[in-house]
């Protein structure tokens, strides 16, 4: 028995990185499940289950301290990164042992009979799934108000959302429950809700993680990404995650470098575009001054500040809000009531009946309405004037990234949302919620990384800073942010647990 | 491009959503509010653009992985039963098709 | 036409000699394969329900395609031996629409990109001259097969099978090319001949392995534009193909002669009461909403790949035909027959080699071989009588070891026991006996035995020698060989 482990007898180890955890993990230092029983030792301190923060959609604590002494007894071979670090994980990717709902009512109960790519590597690595997240439906949405299992809450502010669809994962790292949790990125699902708790949130390139066992919403947008709490828990998180699958056939074969090593990345010389486009006069004013001082900080580290601009950028969110419901129309078909999942019979005792109760009946509100509008923007007569005219112009968006780049532009940096967490409730109109996404979803749509990092707070609120870089340059943009995070002081969540 | 309740009933036919009647003038409403920030798109110059491609022939069209035929099956690690709703004999058991030829599609 | 009506094949002479029959056929093939096209699941044929299946081919959550090499390499095989330009780039397209069997509500398959277009698949001339359609292919794709559903074993339920689904296949589209019931019946024969030569599939419409929808339409002889075609479902065989053609033939010609209109729509085949009538479903308001396979990059195929499965391509029945003329001076007739499929023409090409005759070889493999073959419905890959056992015993016909007709016997033990030629024949007593002193001591015998008819003959009555020679054979009880017996008569009778 671990002198760690019991009730109420949890240490504090919410000073320890992720890396650190494992470091200690691995020696022997630290008991096996003692970071798992811490995590859930903070959990029941800051209420993340049902009717508290409702980060927490389902867990096991028996099952991962189980998870964490077995990973003990894969000790004495090479050391794992993530021996004994418990991850949240999104409940959208497939775990077996816990429910992937994907926040849905059509889902309820549903337990995947295999494993995600990426839950397997983290298993790999010596991570315990410690928990499920909540999320916005299927993760359509901005603010994880929108889950059959009710909204979750921002830790900061629990009258404000925690953005989306993310929110679940977001929560859980911003509450002091976990140092890395996974969530999934379609339009800016990971970056978004990183922003809005005070937490760092990267999309990997698209391609650069498996999608494999992730449940598809928009399959060319859709990319597994990683919270931290700090830029170290991130990188760490993705390398561990990051690489070609045979599983996945748009998983890329391109070498996966050793993003920690990322921290010593000088800025000297490095070239950080400010596209207007993303500093448009409606900004808020709290927002264009933390990333004005973030730029500033870079400038100071030796990086030049470039004026750019990506003139497609206004078009992200049409070409956006066509292409992933078109995608999600089709890829949502598969709910149907036959194999798995809901089932609810129909008036007429029939198929049909059944076809159209279980839909009807499984999805909420907003899934409903992405799944017509995808169907209306692909049936015959409507596919040339919306589909197709939004891939063309998504090649548009896709270019003006490539020849930013191509000018001799390292990274971009932008602000991440265009406002800080809004309150529950407070947008109520479809596409004034969309447009949460309007500088995350360029990302998506072009496949280039992009990661969040805390930039400051406005009006006690954490607002986050972008970084994009182009293909597969994940370590520049991290060698970017790990400045950043030092040049700042640390301003986020993470922060404020180190306190 | 206005979308009309027919046009609603026509498409949630296709992905089989039962859209209640009462439900319909919202959602025609919202679609319509949607599909009309998307006119923008129309305006813009995409000429230079070809099946979503600029200059295609530069453009780095990734190869396919292409797996061999042989190896084990994927696994699944709980019985087709502990899923599905409804087995028998090994088969999904679904409500009875209304034809056992073809089902009817009958038009909004 | 209501609905429902059922419309049998008129009358040949009414209406339909007024009119044209223009035919194009959609076939479809399952590929070889051990696997599936996007999973790793068996293709075996026959097992329990749903026991191939695994996260992908259930569609469950998060699951992907990846596609399998060897679905390529055998459609661009195909697609090369159709004379297909095979495109360096296609891309796989979903087809939307919900169907129990379908698992993931859209099929994976390919819509405005696909693999190969433009090839042409000429049939060869009939024997007797007439010459064969020269059929234009529109296009070969690549696509999944559904699972199946089963309509009739549980009361107010369906039941699905998925161990079909995903499933390869190609679909291979011709052009409107054919102008009877006839010239669709032989460029089908003529398809399902070249698969077979290719190794692409095991092409049985019983096992589903193949395939046809037809479209068809009528049109006033010598007009040139098009009719309104319809479209023809439900064909279980090549004669239920050219029934089921004139059946809707016919139904149109009616419709047509007495001013009616054609309703663009789709029919079905009942091949028991020979009749076809219209599917429920309404062809119009299908809308497959088809789009680009996000979850499967574009199909690149370099030319070096697709030269590399050109040159690997197997002799094709047209090279083969004009192969076997050329070298073993065999009629039209021959040909066609040891052509039908490529293991009996390998079989036989094997047999002449060992017989070293080619004529004889195409004798014994159009005779014994497939009387044998025919009486036991069994396939030449598995016949007993191997190439070189034949060339053996045919071998010893001509050394005159055995007579044609113990070498039939010999054959037909050896189709049922196995075995080699020379061992039965001597165990069975047939090895004829050849050597001049015991034959001439059985005609010796014979003469004696028959004075009269020796006299006779000797005194130069020709046509007795028949007679002597069967009472030779009998004495030596069939062993005599009567080609020598013949000759040393026909000595004694000259000496």
């Amino acid at each position: 028995m671990s002198p760690a482990a019991g009730a109420g007898g949890a240490p504090d180890l919410s000073a320890l990185s992720a890396a650190e955890v494992a470091d200690r993990v691995a020696s022997g230092a630290l008991a096996p499940e003692a970071a798992v029983d811490a995590a859930f030792a903070r959990a029941d301190a800051v209420d993340a289950g049902r009717g508290g923060l409702n980060a927490v959609l389902h867990s096991d604590r028996e099952a991962a301290r189980a998870d964490a002494r077995a990973v003990a007894g894969r000790r004495g071979k090479a050391p794992l990164p993530l021996a004994g670090v418990p991850v949240a994980v999104k409940d959208n990717i497939a775990t077996l042992g816990l429910p992937t709902t994907c926040g849905s009512r059509i889902l309820e109960g549903y337990v995947s009979p295999f494993e995600a790519t990426v839950i397997a590597r983290l298993r790999a690595a010596g991570a315990v799934i410690a928990a499920k997240t909540n999320m916005d439906e299927f993760a359509m949405g901005s603010s994880t108000e929108h889950s059959a299992y009710g909204p979750t809450r921002n830790p900061v502010d629990r009258a404000r959302v925690p953005g989306g669809s993310s929110g679940g994962s977001a929560a859980a790292v911003a509450c002091g429950m976990v140092r890395v949790a996974l969530g999934s990125e379609t339009g800016g699902s990971v970056r978004q809700p990183a922003s809005f708790c005070g937490v760092v949130g990267v999309k990997p390139t698209y391609g650069r993680v498996s999608r494999y066992g992730l449940v598809a919403f928009a399959s060319s947008l859709d990319q597994v990404g990683v919270f931290g709490r700090t830029v170290d828990d991130a990188a760490l998180g993705l390398q561990v995650i990051a690489g070609l699958d045979p599983r996945d056939a748009t998983s890329a074969d391109v070498p996966v470098p050793a993003y920690r090593e990322a921290a010593a990345v000088p800025l000297k010389g490095m070239v950080i575009g400010k596209p207007k486009e993303y500093y448009p006069p409606t900004l808020d004013a709290g927002i264009r001054a933390r990333c004005e001082e973030a730029l500033e900080a870079l400038k100071a580290l030796g990086a030049e500040v470039r004026d750019v601009s990506l003139p497609h950028t206004s078009l992200a969110i049409p070409v956006y809000y066509i292409v992933a419901p078109a995608e999600a129309s089709s890829n949502l078909a598969r709910f149907d009531g036959v194999r798995y999942g809901l089932r609810v019979a129909g008036g007429d005792g029939g198929l049909r009946g059944m076809y159209e109760a279980t839909r009807s009946r499984g999805f909420g509100a907003e899934v409903t309405r992405r799944i017509l509008l995808g169907t209306y923007v692909l049936s015959a007569g409507y596919y040339d004037a919306y589909y197709k005219k939004a891939m063309d112009v998504r090649a548009l968006i896709t270019d003006d990234f490539r020849a930013v780049f191509a000018s001799g532009v390292h990274v971009l940096f932008t602000p991440t949302t265009p406002t800080p967490a809004f309150e529950i409730g407070a947008i109520s109109d479809p596409y004034e919620m969309y447009l949460s996404d309007i500088f995350t979803a360029t990302a998506n749509l072009a496949g280039n990384p992009a990661m969040s990092v805390p930039v400051g707070q406005v009006r006690t609120l954490p607002v986050g800073g972008q970084i994009i870089a182009p293909h597969f340059e994940e370590y520049r943009m991290f060698g970017v942010a790990y400045a950043l995070e030092r040049a700042l002081g640390g301003v986020g969540a993470g922060a404020g647990a180190h306190r | 491009m206005a979308v009309t309740n027919d046009d609603v009933r026509h498409i949630a036919m296709l992905a089989r959503l039962g859209v209640d009647e009462s439900r319909m003038p919202s959602l025609v409403a919202e679609l319509n509010g949607i599909l009309g920030h998307m006119e923008v798109l129309s305006r813009v110059d995409t000429a230079r653009v070809r099946d979503g491609q600029i200059d295609a022939s530069s453009a780095a069209v990734s190869e396919m992985w292409l797996r061999p035929d042989e190896g084990p099956p994927l696994p699944l690690l709980a019985p087709r039963e502990s899923f599905a709703p409804q087995v028998r004999d090994g088969l999904l058991l679904v409500p009875r098709l209304a034809t056992h030829v073809d089902e009817p599609e009958e038009s909004a | 036409m209501s609905a429902g009506t059922a419309h049998p094949p008129a009358a040949p002479g009414s209406s339909t000699t007024a009119y044209e029959m223009v035919v194009g056929l959609e076939v479809h093939v399952q590929l070889k394969t051990k696997t599936k096209a996007f999973c790793l699941c068996s293709t075996e044929f026959g097992a329990p329900p749903n026991e191939h299946t695994c996260p992908v081919c259930l569609a469950l959550p998060g699951s992907l395609p990846v596609l399998n090499e060897r679905v390529v390499e055998l459609a661009v095989r195909t697609a090369l031996a159709l004379g297909c330009t095979v495109h360096p780039v296609s891309i796989f397209a979903r087809k939307n629409y919900f169907y129990p069997d379908l698992p993931k509500g859209y099929q994976i398959s390919q819509y405005d990109r696909p693999l190969a277009t433009g090839g042409r698949l000429t049939v060869a001339a009939a024997p007797d001259g007439a010459a064969g359609p020269s059929v234009g292919i529109t296009r070969v794709h690549l696509e999944e097969d559904a699972g199946k559903s089963i309509h009739d074993r549980y009361p107010g339920a369906t039941a699905i099978d998925l161990n079909r689904a995903g499933v390869p296949l190609i679909e291979i589209v011709s052009e409107p090319d054919m102008r009877s019931s006839a010239q669709a019946g032989a460029y089908l024969r003529a398809l399902k001949q070249l698969l077979e030569y290719l190794d692409v599939s095991d092409v049985s419409m019983e096992e589903g392995s193949l395939r046809v929808d037809a479209n068809v339409s009528a049109r006033p002889r010598g007009a040139t534009a098009l009719g309104t075609k319809t479209e023809v479902k439900n064909l279980n065989s090549f004669t239920g193909v050219e029934r089921a053609l004139d059946a809707e033939f016919a139904r149109q010609c009616t419709v047509l002669a007495a001013g009616g209109t054609i309703q663009q729509q789709t029919m079905l085949w009942d091949g028991h009461r020979g009749e076809v009538r219209p599917a429920r479903s309404k062809e119009a308001s299908h809308d497959y909403r088809y789009f680009p396979e996000p979850d499967l990059p574009p199909l690149v195929l370099t030319a070096a790949r697709i030269d590399g499965i050109r040159q690997a391509l197997p002799e094709l029945p047209a090279a083969r035909r004009e192969r076997f003329a050329r070298e073993y001076q065999l009629s039209a007739y021959d040909i066609d027959v040891l052509t039908a499929g490529p293991r009996l023409a390998g079989y036989f090409e094997a047999v002449a080699k060992a017989a070293g005759d080619a004529k004889a070889a195409a004798n014994w493999v159009m005779g014994e071989v497939l009387k044998t073959l025919n009486v036991s419905g069994g396939d030449i890959a598995s016949f007993r009588v191997g190439p070189d056992a034949l060339g053996e015993l045919i071998g010893l016909v001509h050394a005159g070891t055995l007579s044609s007709s113990g070498a039939k016997t010999v054959f037909g033990i050896m189709a049922e026991h196995g075995g080699k030629a020379a061992g039965i024949a001597a165990r069975e007593g047939l090895v004829q006996v050849g050597d001049d002193g015991a034959l001439r001591a059985w005609i010796d015998e014979v003469l004696a035995e028959h004075p009269a008819e020796a006299q006779r003959y000797l005194g130069g009555e020709k046509k007795l020698q028949g007679v002597l020679v069967g009472f030779v054979m009998k004495k030596s009880k069939g062993s005599a060989d009567p080609r020598k017996v013949n000759q040393l008569l026909a000595e004694r009778a000259t000496g």
